[in-house]
This record gives C-alpha cells, sequence and structure tokens, in this order.
C-alpha cells in the first residue's frame, strides 16, 4: 500500500545544526507509529515539520500522495506557497505537549472554532461534531467549562477532540502526558487507545512512556542525532535492540523507572 | 475592594467640593465650569476613540509582512511620540492654514490628541499582540486556520484582555493632556476657570473646584476600565468577583 506520510531525503538546519539529517521515513495508513529517543535528537522537529510549523532546508515530504513541502510549477517542484500548504496539511492534526487550547473559548468553542471558519460546517453541524468528541473523550460534563477550570488531563482531552473534528488522517503527538501529572497520565493514553481502536487513523507519536510503546504501536522508529539509528516491530525493538545507542538509551530508561 | 473605594472618594471628593464651593457662596461659578467640563468630556471621549483605532492600526502595521506598512507606522508612532501635544496642536490649528486645510479648533483637538495618545496606543497595541503565547499561533496552524483568522480568533481577542490596563492609564493622560486645548481658544474646563479666575479674582476656590472636576472624570475612566477588565477577565475565567 503506498504511504500516507513519506520523507524523502528530509533535512531540517537551524543555522549550522542539523536537526534532521536526510531522513527517509514512510508511514502506512493506519500505522501506529512511536517515536522514541533522547532529548534534543530531533523527534519533534520531525512532527513540527510534518504540521509544518517548521521549514525544511532539503528534501521533500509527501502526504497522502501530494507534496506537502513544494508544489507542482510548470512540471517542476517548487517550494510550497501558504495556500497551497493549507490545502494540503488539512490531513495532519497535532496535539501539544502543552495542550495550547485557546483560553478564551469554552470546551465546545475550542472544538468548534476551526471546523466552522475553516470547514465551512454550520453551527450546528460544528456542535453536533464536538460535543460527539468530547463526549468520546469522556468532557460531556465540561462542554462549557474554560480551560483554566480544567485539570491538566481534561485539558488535553480536549485538545485532542479539538484535532479530531477537523478529521485529520494523521495525528501527531508530541509528548502528550509529559506535562501531566503522574495519576492524570492514564486517562490521556487511555484516550489515545480508544482513537487506535475506533478510527481510520494513522498516528505518530512521540513518547517517553515505553510501556504504551511497546503495547499501542505497530512500529517504533529510535532517534539518535537527528536520524533514525533504529527501528522495527515492538517486540524485537524492546527485546532484541540491535544498535548499542538504542541498548544504551533502552538500559538508562529503564534504570530511571 | 479598589473599585469601591475608588468610587468613595469620588463622591466624596465631589460633594466635598460642591459643599465648599456653595458655603463660600460661589455657587455662581458651577454652571460655567461645568459647561467647560462637558466640552472636555466630549473631547476626550472622541479622542480617545480615534487614539483606539489609530493603535490598532499602527499596531497591527508595526507587526505586518508587509515593508512599507512597517515603515509608516513607525514614523507615525515617531513623530507623535517625539514632539510634544501642545506644539502637535498648534501645528495643526496655525501651520496647516498655511497649506489651505483649515480645521475648526474642536477638530484640531481630538484629532490631535486622538493620534497623540494613538502613537503611545500603538505600542501597547505592538506589545500585547506579541505577548500571546507562540503556542498560540502553533494550535492554531495545527487546525489549518489561515493567518487572518488566526488573528481575528485567536489573538487579538488574547491580546485585548492584556491591553485594557495600559489603555486605562492612556485614557486618563489623554483626560488630563485636554487642558492643552484651551490654548487653541477652546473654552473647555480649564479654559472656562480662567476666564472666571480673571473676572472674579477667586483664584483658590475656582481652581480647587476645578482640580476636583478634574479627578472625578479621571476617576470615572478609572472605574469604567475596572469594570471592562472584570468583564472581560470572567471571559477567560479569570475574572474576580468583588
Ligand atoms: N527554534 C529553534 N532554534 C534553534 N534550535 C532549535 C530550535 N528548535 C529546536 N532546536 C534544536 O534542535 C534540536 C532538536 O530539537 P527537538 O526536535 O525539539 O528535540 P527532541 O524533541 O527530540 O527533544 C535540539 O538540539 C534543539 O536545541
Ligand atoms: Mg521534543
Amino acid at each position: 500500500m503506498d504511504p500516507i506520510v513519506s520523507f524523502q531525503g528530509v533535512t531540517k538546519r537551524y543555522g549550522y545544526l542539523s536537526v534532521l539529517k536526510e531522513l527517509d521515513l514512510d508511514v502506512a495508513p493506519n500505522e501506529k507509529v512511536a517515536i522514541i529517543g533522547p532529548s534534543g535528537s530531533g523527534k519533534s522537529t520531525l512532527l513540527r515539520v510534518l504540521m509544518t510549523l517548521e521549514q525544511i532546508q532539503e528534501g521533500i515530504i509527501y502526504v497522502d500522495g501530494q507534496p506537502l513541502t513544494h508544489m507542482e510549477r510548470n512540471g517542476a517542484l517548487v517550494p510550497a506557497d501558504e495556500r497551497y500548504q493549507r490545502s494540503v496539511r488539512g490531513k495532519i492534526g497535532m496535539v501539544f505537549q502543552n495542550f495550547n487550547l485557546f483560553p478564551h473559548m469554552t470546551a465546545l468553542q475550542n472544538c468548534m472554532e476551526a471546523p466552522m471558519n475553516v470547514l465551512g460546517l454550520s453551527r450546528q453541524d460544528a456542535q453536533a461534531r464536538a460535543s460527539e468528541l468530547l463526549e468520546m473523550v469522556g468532557l460531556a460534563d465540561k462542554m462549557q467549562s474554560r480551560p483554566n477550570r480544567l485539570s491538566g488531563g481534561q485539558q488535553q482531552r480536549v485538545a485532542i477532540a479539538r484535532a479530531l473534528a477537523m478529521r485529520p488522517k494523521v495525528m501527531l503527538f508530541d509528548e502528550v502526558t509529559s506535562a501531566l501529572d503522574p495519576e492524570l497520565v492514564g486517562e490521556v493514553l487511555n484516550v489515545i487507545r480508544k482513537l487506535g481502536d475506533e478510527h481510520n487513523l494513522t498516528m505518530l507519536m512521540v513518547t517517553h512512556q515505553m510501556g504504551f510503546a511497546r503495547e499501542f504501536a505497530d512500529r517504533v522508529c529510535f532517534f539518535y542525532e537527528g536520524r533514525i539509528a533504529e527501528q522495527g516491530p515492538p517486540n524485537e525493538f524492546f527485546t532484541d535492540p540491535k544498535n548499542e545507542r538504542t541498548r544504551a538509551f533502552l538500559s538508562a530508561v529503564l534504570e530511571a523507572h | 475592594m479598589t473599585i469601591r473605594l475608588a468610587f468613595l472618594i469620588a463622591l466624596m471628593g465631589f460633594t466635598g467640593g460642591l459643599m465648599v464651593a456653595s458655603f463660600a457662596g460661589f455657587r455662581e461659578f458651577i454652571p460655567g465650569l461645568l459647561m467647560g467640563a462637558w466640552v472636555t468630556v466630549q473631547i476626550t471621549v472622541l479622542a480617545a476613540i480615534l487614539a483606539v483605532v489609530a493603535a490598532m492600526a499602527a499596531g497591527l502595521a508595526k507587526l505586518s509582512r508587509i515593508r512599507v506598512l512597517r515603515w509608516i507606522a513607525n514614523i507615525y508612532v515617531e513623530i507623535f511620540r517625539g514632539t510634544s501635544a501642545l506644539v502637535q496642536l498648534f501645528w495643526l490649528y496655525f501651520v496647516l492654514p498655511h497649506f489651505g486645510i483649515s480645521l475648526s479648533a474642536m477638530t484640531v483637538a481630538v484629532v490631535g490628541l486622538g493620534l497623540n495618545v494613538g502613537a503611545y496606543g500603538a505600542e501597547v497595541v505592538r506589545g500585547s499582540i506579541q505577548a500571546v503565547a507562540k503556542g498560540q499561533y502553533e494550535a492554531a496552524t495545527a487546525l489549518n486556520m489561515s493567518r487572518s483568522l488566526t488573528m481575528r480568533r485567536i489573538i487579538i481577542p488574547q491580546a485585548v484582555a492584556a491591553m485594557l490596563p495600559p489603555w486605562g492609564n492612556l485614557f486618563i493622560e489623554l483626560l488630563k493632556a485636554t487642558a492643552l486645548v484651551s490654548l487653541i481658544t477652546i473654552t473647555d474646563l480649564t479654559f472656562r476657570a480662567y476666564q472666571l479666575n480673571q473676572v472674579t479674582l477667586r483664584t483658590v476656590e475656582i481652581f480647587t473646584l476645578v482640580l476636583v472636576v478634574y479627578l472625578a472624570l479621571s476617576l470615572v475612566i478609572t472605574i469604567g476600565m475596572r469594570a471592562l477588565e472584570r468583564r472581560v477577565g470572567a471571559d477567560f475565567g479569570t475574572g474576580r468577583v468583588l
């Protein structure tokens, strides 16, 4: 099957620092990919360039068969302008470590804003869609609450519902439980599990929850200094890592727990 | 709490002033001064509206991607911040006619003071827009919102909440600056006082009364802005109940 996301020779630099180095990565439709690796290895950057929050310097990214970072003009590929990028990035949704909910809107309004003003849904349709999703993430009774009246776990579940309301094909999760108190991690992971079961979603997830990665992901990618140092199905990856760096990282993480 | 206190002080000041005035038997000044105060209020309100509009436009232009817009905004702000408000009024009133543009004194007062305060307001607008968290832009991009939609629905509402307190200060500065219009022939509160004083020579009473009226007006601004802050704060879920 054709990949839904394809990184081809992607390089991302900040000044002289190469954060992604000629990266190749294909993700199949509906695949769940866990991305792990030490801090500063480029995991967030991978998601951010896919969300078009950052520009890449070399290579090309395809989403659902369409170039994302480039567009065709006179038979050649040139860097995409903002208008073209908007037409492609609607297929991607993202959830952030710090939630980034809109503080001046209720949970419901957070989930209705873009469906109404970007997709052009009527108020009624947007509200129906938003409340269904908020129910799905277990927040039926918090729809009229503003973010600062919600716990971290509740805020992150609103953020997930908000992203889903745009009906993306690919969802990106960047350490979405890292800012949460330990007792709130479970409720967010449960929502993600549920998504994996019930929706036809491709997921790329940066996480430090090794247990969750092992149980949930179809594939684990280990990042090291802007490259994928090792990848494979979780069972293989966690029980028999081939790369020395992977082994060092895994034992360091396990020791910390 | 502070609002009730401010209100109380205003009331006490005002009635106190009235009492002093009537005791001394110069109630006769009050109608004249109130007429002047009404002119002061009109100029303050109209100039404040112009200031907000000019500040919004210039503040947004300063953040624009279009270089010409940034230049225009910078030139405007530097000119009006870098020269004295009185000279600006004189220039508009006495110099512009030499170029064939004659404006009424009232128009000059509103335009001059409005643009002057708007120049300071532009920095307030720019600062509060820049203070909105970067993550808000990123969330909007992730929801595929356009740049203008992001500004209109996400960034500006949050910036407005942050800019209310500094605007309160600017409005009070504006009220005080309206005293300058007496120098371009407008009979505002200050000018009325000056006139009455020339005729009656009751300097202490008249200027004490004028002081009290200015204080009362500025307290009205303070109270109004606090109420607005409370409402907007409530919209963000941060407002405190008194
Ligand atoms: N805006 C930026 N400017 C400069 N350097 C950056 C910027 N964002 C990230 N970096 C650098 O890029 C590298 C990778 O960052 P990131 O992708 O956030 O790592 P990770 O998510 O794996 O911890 C780090 O060395 C970081 O310091
Ligand atoms: Mg990161």
